[in-house]
């Protein structure tokens, strides 16, 4: 613990303050993960996780290793551009998976999962979900096209 | 006093994270499907690199960098292979 003295008071306080914002912030992704009730919701939690988690615990590291050591330590960021990156294409990739997949399944399972919480919201959304299944039933493609790759 | 306040909150987000890991586990053991499992793995690739992040600042030491980089490119590369798997069956084609 003696070298955590090296930090002067001044760098402590916010390195301290983003410790705790971006640990919480990662606590309220996995919350959401656990929570939220369909799948496509689901995919949007985590990313609290990693845009704003990790951002906060590494600038925070930035910060303590450059007032610790004295000189500029900024290869942390190395970690943040690349979880900035490669977090899109993860997402995107496992929802599209998982879109192919519900389509193949059962083409009309997606808008029951899609209109589940609007009816749970409030109890005027009945009418709205049946104008949203009327509308989905116009057009019905029932063999799940292949959506490029 | 810096160590102290620093002290605390590097507690604070250990326990934060591994709470945060442990929910991200129930869902990966909960899931109703393979996507759900899926992406819990990759929450759990996260809550590990920043644990490991909290730890290395902790301790004082640069080393732990390395651990937490090579967690997250294992995490992405396994990610994305399990996503193809789900959609084509297939990981090489």
């Amino acid at each position: 613990m003696t070298r955590l003295d090296l930090v002067p008071l001044w760098a402590a306080v916010p390195v301290a303050i983003l410790l705790v914002i971006g640990a919480t912030l990662a606590l309220l992704g996995a919350v959401g993960l656990l929570r939220l009730r369909t799948f496509y919701d689901r995919l949007h939690a985590p990313t609290l996780c990693t845009s704003w988690g990790t951002a906060a615990t590494i600038l925070a590291s930035m910060v303590m290793f450059t007032t610790m050591s004295g000189r500029p330590v900024i290869h942390e960021i190395v970690i943040g551009i690349f979880v900035m990156i490669t977090t899109p294409i993860t997402l995107l990739m496992l929802g599209r998976a998982a879109l192919r997949r519900d389509r193949a399944k059962d083409p009309t399972m997606l808008d029951e999962g899609a209109r589940l919480p609007l009816i749970e919201r409030d109890d005027g959304t009945k009418e709205a979900a049946k104008t949203l299944e009327g509308d989905e039933n116009a057009p019905q493609e029932a063999p799940p096209q292949p959506m490029g790759n | 006093m810096s160590a102290t306040i620093l002290n605390f909150a590097s507690i604070y987000a250990l326990l934060a994270l591994g709470l945060a890991f442990a929910m991200s586990c129930w869902r990966m053991m909960q899931g109703p499907r393979a996507q759900d499992r899926v992406l819990a793995m990759d929450t759990m690739y996260i809550c590990a690199m920043l644990l490991i992040l909290v730890v290395g600042m902790r301790v004082g030491s640069i080393f732990f960098f390395e651990a937490a980089l090579v967690i997250a490119v294992l995490g992405f590369v396994a990610t994305v292979s399990l996503a193809k798997f789900l959609m084509r069956g297939e990981v090489i084609e």
